[in-house]
């Protein structure tokens, strides 16, 4: 499959009062034709920071690119100027925000708001936008569309505006589509019908799409792969049912441990994993994940691992992997509802 | 004074009725919009004073106004655009200069350089608009320093908001970003600050109009306290009190206009 989004080593520091914060230390990834790569992990694990590079959307200062690239279609987009970058942002790559309630302009309708990069990109009359706007509407599920369009945010539910958002986002068919945990501020039901949007939005209009969450369930349902991340770092990458049923790594043993299964024994607690994040101002020298990996050994704290490659797809940055380590079985927390092998 | 003057005086102001009665015969004649006469210049009443004096004081009112909203808006922008940098700090180094000194020293100030030294503007009177220029700019100083304060406040807030980033990940240009989507949601508390604006500087020109000898209704308020005029006081103090109830009215009204969310009667409140 053709590759339309390539991310080599990419580094984005911010220079604050106290130190230079890390956010994003070295990731590589890359985003397949029509496919969706799910990235995962923590709060402040540099996810977002990673997503709003690809649009360049970061605050340059305090934020800085420390080397590394960004290919896009080819194109490397860190060499590109702001101008260009504003006939990509929108047209090529799109993105949809966390919070529907206040990514929407509230003095504006969101007619307008789906018009405006379509005036912008393809050179639409304001008829041809307005047009083109109810389709999208239409497109996302919003019922009577002729009198929605000519509404205000406000005027929307949550869910609603989360659809107007895609309908925004998807106004000009762009090629990559950013999802920063896009259903995340909505309630469960709302979630499903978001996501189940999104992936029959992908096959019409043949996007690929960078979701980035912290909720496994999602990733399940929506991903074709995942990619980890921690401390600033991508920990372990593969395809959904790698990551699921054969995870490697300690911290998605943990990611998966924490995630509630009502399969599960109800004696059983939920297990979270103990500690905080580091502190990218100051990154550990070593495996991010040392200081609060239960199976940490001295090599962890002082050498980053290099990835072990497990398959043509899956690649883990642990140790453990290292035929010098002692084997170490995952455990019982972080199997998702039993092995698959067995339900096939 | 004889007694039977003094009876027909006090019969004409009707001074011998119950004090209650007068009160509201008063009260009658605000509401018509009569003030009576005034006590101390025979032969003019209240009214009289007001509308020849207001219109001065409206037009310098209204030339401070927009004086402070022009380049307070202008600078708080500019200093939000660029935050902390050079143009942010001599913004709000402007701006705390401003605010803390008196607009009658900036008077004084302005009318040494402006009229005595370089002989470009007249000293004072308010008979072109070369007389206008400054004590409108005297006048226009500490609200356009209030101005530019608020309006950099809340266009940081705005600028960092989400729909601003929504805005930019749509490919939208910085200058439409701040102009169609930045400017009209941060414009609220200086909107707000108007209101009660109107008022001050309506009513706070009279140190102004007295430095620069202009008739305005400031002045006659002045006189008429030193006068001991007491139907002027009343007569300007209840003009101004309507000026502000309509001048908020207007800008509750506007609101509306800027603000989507903001509806008047039972179509409010759902969302």
């Amino acid at each position: 499959m053709k590759k339309v989004l390539e991310v080599k080593d990419l580094n984005v520091f911010f220079d604050t009062y106290k130190a230079e914060v890390q956010a994003v230390r070295g990731v590589s990834f890359d985003v397949h034709e029509k496919e969706t790569l799910a990235i995962v992990g923590e709060s402040g694990s540099g996810k977002s920071v990673t997503s709003q590079s690809i649009m360049k959307l970061i605050p340059m200062p305090p934020g800085k690119f420390a080397g590394g690239s960004i290919k896009f279609n080819g194109e490397e987009l860190l060499d590109k100027s702001e101008k260009q970058m504003e006939d990509i942002r929108g047209k090529e790559i799109s993105m949809i925000f966390q919070d529907p309630m206040t990514s929407l302009n509230p003095t504006m309708t969101v007619g307008k708001q789906i018009a405006e990069s379509l005036i912008k990109h393809q050179n639409m009359s304001k008829s041809q936008a307005r047009k083109r706007g109810l389709e999208l509407l239409e497109l996302v599920g919003i019922p009577n569309p002729d009198a929605r369009i000519d509404q205000y945010p406000h005027e929307y539910s949550g869910g609603m505006r989360q659809r107007a958002m895609i309908a925004i986002a998807l106004a000009c068919n762009p090629k990559l589509l950013i999802a920063d945990e896009p259903t995340t501020a909505l309630d469960v039901t709302i979630q499903a019908q978001i996501l189940d949007l999104m992936r029959d939005l992908q096959d019409k209009v043949n996007t690929s799409i960078i979701l980035i969450t912290h909720d496994l369930g999602v990733v399940a349902n929506a991903a074709h792969r995942v990619a980890v991340m921690y401390g600033g770092k991508i920990v372990e990458t593969g395809t959904v049912d790698e990551i699921f049923y054969n995870p490697t790594h300690p911290y998605t043993w943990g990611l998966l441990g924490s995630m509630p299964d009502l399969d599960r024994d109800g004696e059983e607690e939920l297990q979270a994993i103990p500690g905080t994040p580091p502190d990218l101002s100051d990154p550990p020298k070593g495996c991010p994940f040392a200081a609060r990996c239960p199976y940490a050994m001295k090599v962890c704290e002082n050498h980053m691992p290099d990835y072990f490659e497990l398959s043509d797809t899956q690649k883990s940055a642990c140790w453990l992997l290292d035929e010098r380590s002692p084997k170490v079985e995952p455990p019982e927390s972080a199997k998702v509802g039993g092995s698959k092998r067995d339900e096939e | 004074m004889p007694p039977e003057i003094e009876a027909q005086m006090n019969a004409k102001y009707g001074l011998d009725d119950p004090l209650h009665i007068q009160y509201f015969d008063y009260l009658k004649d605000v509401a018509q919009w009569d003030f009576g006469p005034s006590l101390k210049l025979t032969g003019q009443s209240v009214n009289d004073i007001i509308n020849r004096s207001f219109e001065y004081s409206l037009l310098l009112g209204l030339e401070s106004i927009f004086l402070a909203l022009a380049f307070g808006i202008l600078l708080g922008v500019i200093a939000a655009l660029r935050h902390n940098s050079g143009v942010d700090y001599t913004a709000m180094v402007i701006a705390v200069l401003g605010i803390s000194v008196p607009n009658f020293i900036l008077a004084a100030v302005l009318q040494y350089f402006f009229a005595m030294k370089l002989q470009l503007l007249p000293v004072a009177g308010f008979d072109s608009f070369a007389h206008t220029l400054l004590p409108a700019i005297a006048l226009a100083t500490t609200p356009m320093a209030f101005i530019a304060r608020l309006m950099r406040s809340s266009m940081l807030d705005v600028l960092s908001s989400d729909y601003i980033k929504t805005a930019k990940a749509k490919g939208l240009n910085e200058r439409v970003v701040t102009y169609r989507h930045a400017l009209r949601n941060a414009i609220m508390p200086v909107v707000s600050y108007l209101g009660p604006l109107v008022v001050a500087i309506l009513t706070g020109s009279f140190v102004i109009e007295e430095i620069f000898n202009i008739p305005g209704l400031g002045a006659e308020f002045v006189n008429s306290v030193t006068n001991r005029d007491y139907t002027v006081i009343m007569g300007t103090t209840v003009f101004f009190s309507a000026l502000l109830l309509v001048s908020i009215l207007l800008v509750d009204l506007l609101y509306t206009l800027i603000d989507p969310r903001i509806k008047f009667g039972k179509e409010g409140g759902k969302s």
